[in-house]
């Protein structure tokens, strides 16, 4: 069972709803997709175990001995990476279209580190987790890269517990991709809703089977009665609604997961959101 | 002048920001955050032009193709694979780069545009608006903004970007002259807006922060500019009516106190590329 937790829109709870899901559930492994600005270790705390530098794109290099001048690599980038006989690291992709021109050999392709993917032992069983080279190409390619490590550690009967990304492209893509479920956390705004669509769509495309659940629900009563039509029409379960709870603040600065606050209401809707969802995916779905 | 508002962290108030910054100040507003636009939600703009934004890709003439395999190879993205039959051709892999073109022997390909978005030009009663919009199921976002930053003018233009720090990001705050780093007071909002701070100081770009729900009890952002000396331009405290109209899609410079902050906040942006 595979269980990514997403949003479109960013900051609407998912890593407060995903760190208490591995809080949760013990029997899982924790997948943290958001590599450019991971989150969920700072709550869930632990030890590093390993860590591999992972080759994730190419970068063209020149040769200044060998490079004539002519331009011709300049001209040909379609990437402005290239100025004055130089690459600009942060603009080049890695096509190798510079290399192809070069009369003179001068300009080679190597590899990039883009990143390092993490297991970190957390009291809650393992993570892994990346860390993105700022600005580095190919994000989708690092998250695939997780959760491979993911699975390498994963044991035979565990779930793998997933925090998404925000937005609905490559990284969000390679975080959804082969999922059994997406749990798409809501925030009752006009850009809430807006994102939410979005990423459903997404969702659709992708073959994954969605559940909602609304965070901060009391903010805006009529934009969630909005949302629950739009998820009538479209099939999909709303889970939950989590009211707003200055907990959740005072969680976060302790770095605690919501749920191991006994008095928090919104740390008690999630147990309960937790439940419905273990109950739709007993051990007979389990893969 | 262009002005870049960017964050790290997901959801801490970029279009919050830019959007009661441009039409304070009276700034132009370009939405980069193309996977996720929001910010004609609260601008509300009358779209004047939409123009589609496509990636130049490979077309093969099957009748002039040798089968060599030479474009499969030079590919870096794995988006041509040469086969018995001929070449398969994956076109969400391709970044548009030419090089299989360019390798061919016998010409048999040219490249043709295909869509991966679109861009919507259009203004408010005071101010020019520009977003870009990914389709869903495209990977690649950068091409979008890339040309939405080409059909930026000369005039101070505020520029929303995407969370996080990868290539979206990079393409976003390309060539600004100012960058906003937007957060809040937790130590999430910490650990990504020192993400975001290492991207914007890698690229040269001066740069002030502004916290958003801010909270005297838990100031650790107040606390991270003093020690790293950077300029705090702005500091929205946390207020439930901004949280209402944020999410019935209005501006918070419709109120009086939030209409004086956010035009301070310009102003001191302004400082911070008079001091670079």
């Amino acid at each position: 069972m595979q269980l990514v937790i997403i949003s479109g829109k960013g900051g609407t709870g998912k890593t407060t709803v995903a760190a208490s899901f591995a809080y949760l559930s013990e029997n899982s492994i924790k997948v943290d997709c958001d590599v450019d600005a991971s989150n969920l270790h700072i709550i869930l705390g632990g030890d590093d175990i390993e860590k591999k530098p992972y080759i994730g794109a190419k970068l063209a290099h020149i040769d200044s001995d060998k490079c004539i001048k002519c331009g011709a690599c300049e001209k040909v980038c379609r990437f402005g990476a290239i100025k004055d006989f130089r690459i600009e690291p942060l603009k080049c992709e890695g096509c190798g279209a510079c290399k192809v021109v070069c009369p003179s050999e001068a300009i080679r392709l190597e590899d990039e580190i883009t990143g390092d993917t993490i297991i970190t032992q957390t009291k809650r069983g393992l993570l892994s987790r990346a860390e993105m080279v700022i600005g580095a190409e190919g994000s989708g390619k690092l998250v695939t890269q997780v959760r491979k490590t993911a699975m390498q550690h994963k044991k035979e009967d565990e779930w793998v517990m997933m925090d998404g990304t925000p937005g609905i492209g490559c990284a969000v893509m390679a975080s959804i991709t082969g999922c059994d479920a997406a749990l798409i956390v809501v925030e009752p705004t006009q850009s809430g809703i807006n994102d939410f669509e979005r990423v459903h769509s997404l969702t659709k495309q992708f073959g994954i089977k969605a559940f909602v659940c609304i965070n901060k629900y009391d903010i805006n009563e009529t934009i969630v009665f909005e949302i629950e039509k739009l998820c009538q029409r479209e099939g999909i379960e709303v889970l939950g609604k989590i009211p707003f709870d200055p907990c959740v603040k005072t969680a976060v600065n302790d770095f605690r997961p919501i749920v191991s606050y006994e008095e928090s209401k919104a740390g008690k809707e999630i147990i309960n959101i937790w439940n419905a969802f273990k109950n739709k995916y007993k051990e007979e779905d389990i893969k | 002048m262009k002005i870049a508002v960017l964050s790290g962290k997901g959801g801490t108030g970029k279009t919050t920001v830019s959007t009661n910054i441009a039409t304070v100040m009276n700034w132009n507003y370009v939405d980069c955050d193309v996977e996720e636009p929001n910010g004609f939600i609260f601008l509300k703009p009358e779209v004047k032009k939409t123009e589609y934004v496509k990636i130049p890709v490979p077309k093969i003439d099957e009748e002039k193709c040798i089968r060599c395999n030479k474009c499969a190879d030079v590919c870096q993205f794995n988006a041509l694979a040469g086969t018995k039959t001929g070449i398969i051709f994956f076109d969400k892999l391709c970044h548009g780069c030419g090089a299989c073109t360019m390798v061919c022997p016998v010409g048999a390909i040219t490249e043709e545009g295909r869509k991966i978005g679109k861009i919507d030009i259009g203004n408010t009663e005071s101010i020019k608006c520009m977003r870009g919009l990914l389709d869903i199921g495209e990977p690649m976002a950068p091409p979008i903004i890339k040309r939405l930053k080409a059909l930026v003018d000369e005039e101070t233009t505020i520029i929303d970007c995407s969370p996080g720090s990868s290539c979206s990001v990079v393409a976003a705050i390309e060539g600004v002259d100012v960058a906003i780093l937007v957060t809040e007071a937790t130590p999430f909002g910490l650990h990504d807006l020192k993400i975001a701070v290492e991207l914007v100081r890698q690229m040269n770009i001066p740069f002030g922060i502004v916290l958003n729900r801010a909270d005297e009890e838990h100031d650790l952002i107040t606390r991270y500019c003093e020690e790293e000396k950077i300029a705090l331009v702005g500091k929205i405290p946390y207020a439930k009516k901004a949280a209402v109209l944020y999410s019935e899609g209005k501006l918070l410079i419709e109120d009086e106190e939030y209409n004086k902050m956010f035009k301070g906040i310009g102003e001191r942006i302004l400082g911070v590329k008079a001091c670079s």
